[in-house]
């Protein structure tokens, strides 16, 4: 087993050698030596370890992936928001391009929106379903260390895709812009995850599985189903990272908002949905308020969710009966998005006085709030006419941004201040005011971003459809541009606060895992015994 | 009203779990997406359109490297102030050779789907070059770096092949002269009769005014052709659609 | 064309309230008494956390939790 490890590992180092060597352009050269830098390494610690004795199997739960999970949405969240609050100047100061190509709007963007989501929400994602499927069917992670090659391997794409697109590689899909063999690499991983929470599903002593196992298990199949049909492609040569779409034109652009639009259905809303049925419970120390409803809640979520991708077309190229379906599905999404909101919210019901007490619920709480509040403003949105007044504006930034940031966001913090004090073994966070602190800089900082952005998207669909008596356009395209700059400047601000928020919490989490705050108030409670 | 009972088994059985909800999921995209492919009215009959040229093609390949689809669309609504600002609204067939799409969704700056003629080169390699020489309201980033990065024309063949693999019409004649295509369109004083022969309405200018061929030139050349295809004057547009 | 027909009819009316109807009927059912012994019983699962293997004297396991307070 060993000396196949060596092969496989040596073998891969050669090829990736070799594909540097013979790379077309720099994406891909500097793609292949990252690979064998990566295999190299890993070579080289097999060789030292050769012959050791195995190490004892361990038992119990399988924590130290989630300890590494947890560090890593830190880290990746940090990395994310700072890149945003520096596109969004770039908006403002068309300066802070540098005159470089790696710098520009256009590849910094996705840079941006897959940190956010697939380095910060997927960590996310990976570690909080590893800790829940573990504590909700009493066993250990399936599959000895194939989490950590989920963990490590979900890295190595996250640093794939980012390199990728500042050096121009992107098949311009958005939320799907990695190339080829990235695509391959993310799709290896997956299944992997899919092996290692099924194997721990199928090894439960609890007979009911969880609802929030299941929300986490669409969420995986989901995304293996999209990633595959969305990035169906054909690589122009095996030694260069540009690829060519299978689908074109309208068909593409169906499976690329089928794609899009149910990224955030099942990344952004179903695999969060898993966290928030475990970890509201938890926090409130209540069981959900209707478990029936979680169920109900389930299947009309995701079998509506998935028609809704449409209304990201309309009056486009896009047949009109499919624009219809997907309106009609999307306003019927708002139903079991609400159900499941006050499912979350109800679960508090007799013990609201916490709000006042615990900020970690009160991030929850706040953050089913903006879930609630962005899952009306979507379906909204998805009417046609109200569509062809906001799309292509800044309101449709505007709210994913209430979504991400409000729902997403908060949520996640609330899951990292619950994890990080009990992964760590440490009986409380450092502190509660500088969670306080968090709470109220995001909140604020959300508030401004949405704010401004409606105001701004409301203004130049306005703007770009207002003639006068003659029938002549009033304003030219630049004019809706210049108009905007304030609003700039008012939502950069919002991601500022809100990065200082995500920073301050770094702090916290840290000083909590070192265990700064145990030292400073020796006079500790006991230890429960195990 | 038995469902609940039999739930139970749903709720304890992973791989049954997963079964249902993967079919549950995949319905709603089979019925959007798979009757785009064979109804015959999703894509308009016009006359028109063809393969892009050599030069188009990199030029296009370099709009999507640049990610200029994050800030320009490139489709018109039927609505009356974008017909007014942009053009004729689009039609689906004017992307059927867009392996992937470049629809967008967010305009930050103004739709593309016709911006072909309106500007002359110059005006192009000026605004691409400084954006803010020509439009001080602009916020684009300058991309003059495109002017000072030669253009290739050896590794164009693959990428027409690639593209004629997933069903983009171009013969064996355009991919045997792709090359020699490419370089031509630049060459007012070249042979480009036959070039021109192979892709109607082909334009044949040095667009970056340089000497050598530069990806400004294919840039350039790909912004100029976007919307000039399709002749109106046979599009007919169908009531049920 | 005739598929076509059909999915147009479906999305535009008819199809549309009888997905409409389901919906309303799913929820519905919500309200309906019964299996709810289960239910509790599931939503107690994350209160439980029985750990996997009685042997546990690693230092990858959890600090027990603190036990449920005010549950009726």
């Amino acid at each position: 087993m060993d000396i196949l490890k060596l092969i496989v590992l040596s073998f891969i180092t050669i090829c990736a050698a070799m594909a540097a060597n013979f790379g077309q352009d720099l994406a891909y050269i500097i793609h292949a030596l990252i690979i064998m830098a990566v295999s190299f390494f890993l070579f080289i610690r097999e060789v030292q370890r050769f012959g050791d004795a195995k190490p004892a199997v361990e038992t119990g739960y399988q924590d130290s992936v989630v300890r590494a999970g947890v560090i890593a949405t830190t880290f990746w969240g940090v990395v994310g928001f700072l890149v945003g609050v520096f596109i969004a100047f770039q908006l403002a100061f068309p300066a802070l391009n540098f005159d470089l190509p790696f710098t520009t709007f256009g590849r910094v963007r996705p840079l941006h929106t897959s940190a956010v989501i697939f380095a910060f929400g997927g960590n996310a994602l990976i570690a909080t379903s590893f800790y829940i499927v573990q504590r909700t069917s009493a066993a250990r992670l399936w599959g000895g260390n194939l989490c950590w090659f989920v963990f490590w391997g979900y890295q190595l794409f996250i640093v794939l895709a980012a390199t990728g697109y500042l050096l121009g590689a992107t098949q311009s899909k958005e939320y799907a812009e990695p190339e080829w063999y990235v695509d391959i690499w993310l799709t290896l991983v997956w299944v992997a995850y899919l092996a290692v929470f099924m194997g721990t599903i199928f090894k439960r002593k609890e007979p009911h599985i969880y609802v929030a196992n299941w929300f986490f298990l669409s969420f995986i199949v989901t995304i293996a189903m999209l990633h595959l049909v969305n990035n169906l492609a054909m690589p122009v040569s095996i030694f260069g990272s540009k690829s060519v779409q299978l689908f074109s034109g309208v068909q593409d652009a169906l499976t690329q908002w089928w794609y899009g639009h149910n990224a955030v259905g099942f990344f952004l809303t179903a695999g969060f949905l898993g966290m928030m049925y475990y970890f509201v419970p938890k926090q409130a120390n209540r069981p959900v308020f209707s478990y029936k409803l979680s169920i109900i809640h389930f299947w009309s979520l995701i079998f509506l969710y998935i028609w809704a991708g449409p209304h990201h077309l309309h009056y486009t190229a896009l047949p009109d009966w499919a624009q219809t379906l997907g309106m009609t599905f999307s306003i019927m999404l708002w139903m079991p998005s609400w159900g499941g909101m006050i499912n979350g919210l109800m679960t508090l019901s007799g013990a609201w006085d916490k709000l006042r007490t615990d900020p970690i619920l009160r991030m929850m709480v706040l953050s089913l709030a903006f879930y609630g509040m962005s899952t009306f403003e979507g379906p909204m949105m998805s009417i046609k006419v109200v569509n062809s007044l906001s799309h292509y504006t800044e309101w449709t930034i505007g709210h994913v941004h209430s979504g991400a940031l409000g729902w997403n966001g908060m949520i996640t913090f609330g899951a990292l201040y619950y994890l990080t004090p009990r992964l760590w073994g440490r009986d409380r966070l450092y502190s509660m005011s500088m969670v306080n602190w968090h709470f109220w800089l995001a909140t604020i900082g959300i508030v401004f971003y949405a704010a401004s952005l409606w105001v701004a998207g409301i203004m130049e669909g306005l703007m770009w459809r207002e003639v006068d008596p003659q029938g002549f356009l009033v304003n030219s395209f630049a004019d809706t541009v210049a108009a905007k700059f304030p609003m700039y400047i008012v939502r950069g601000t919002g991601g500022l606060l809100y990065l200082a928020g995500a920073i301050i919490m770094c702090v916290n989490l840290w000083l909590t895992a070192t265990g700064a705050g145990e030292r400073k108030s020796s006079a500790a409670v006991a230890v429960p015994a195990e | 009203m038995s469902l609940f009972r039999h739930h139970k088994k749903v709720e304890t059985n992973a791989t049954l779990l997963l079964v249902l909800s993967l079919g549950v999921v995949a319905i709603g995209g089979a019925v959007e997406i798979a009757p785009l492919f064979y109804l015959e009215n999703t894509i308009e009959k016009v006359e028109g359109m063809r393969p892009y040229t050599p030069l188009e093609l990199e030029g296009r390949n370099i709009y999507v490297r640049e990610g200029c689809y994050v800030c320009h669309s490139q489709m018109i609504r039927p609505l009356r102030d974008e017909v007014e600002r942009y053009g004729h609204y689009s039609l689906a067939v004017e992307s059927i050779y867009d392996h992937p799409f470049q629809w967008g969704s967010k305009r930050t700056g103004p739709d593309l789907a016709r911006v072909g003629a309106r500007y002359s080169d110059e005006w192009h390699v000026d605004h691409l070059t400084d954006p803010r020489s020509v439009v001080p309201e602009s916020i684009m980033p300058t991309y003059g770096f495109l002017k000072k990065t030669a253009l290739k024309p050896d590794s164009i063949q693959a990428v027409l092949i690639a593209n004629s693999r997933v069903g983009v019409p171009y013969t064996d004649e355009m991919i045997e002269n792709a090359a020699a295509d490419m370089e031509v369109q630049v060459d007012p004083d070249g042979d480009w009769e036959e070039m021109v022969a192979r892709y109607p309405k082909a334009q044949v200018r040095n667009f970056d005014g340089q000497e050598k061929l530069t990806e400004m030139d294919a840039l350039v050349a790909y912004l100029q052709m976007l919307g000039t295809l399709v002749d109106f004057s046979t599009f007919q547009p169908s009531a049920s659609r | 064309m005739d598929t076509y027909s059909v999915m147009r009819e479906m999305a535009d009316s008819w199809g549309l309230l009888a997905m409409m109807a389901f919906f309303i009927g799913a929820v519905l059912m919500l309200f309906r008494p019964g299996a709810k012994k289960q239910h509790e019983d599931a939503s107690m699962i994350p209160f439980r956390e029985t750990k996997p293997d009685a042997a546990d004297n690693n230092n990858s396991s959890p600090k027990s939790e603190k036990p449920l307070e005010g549950l009726s």
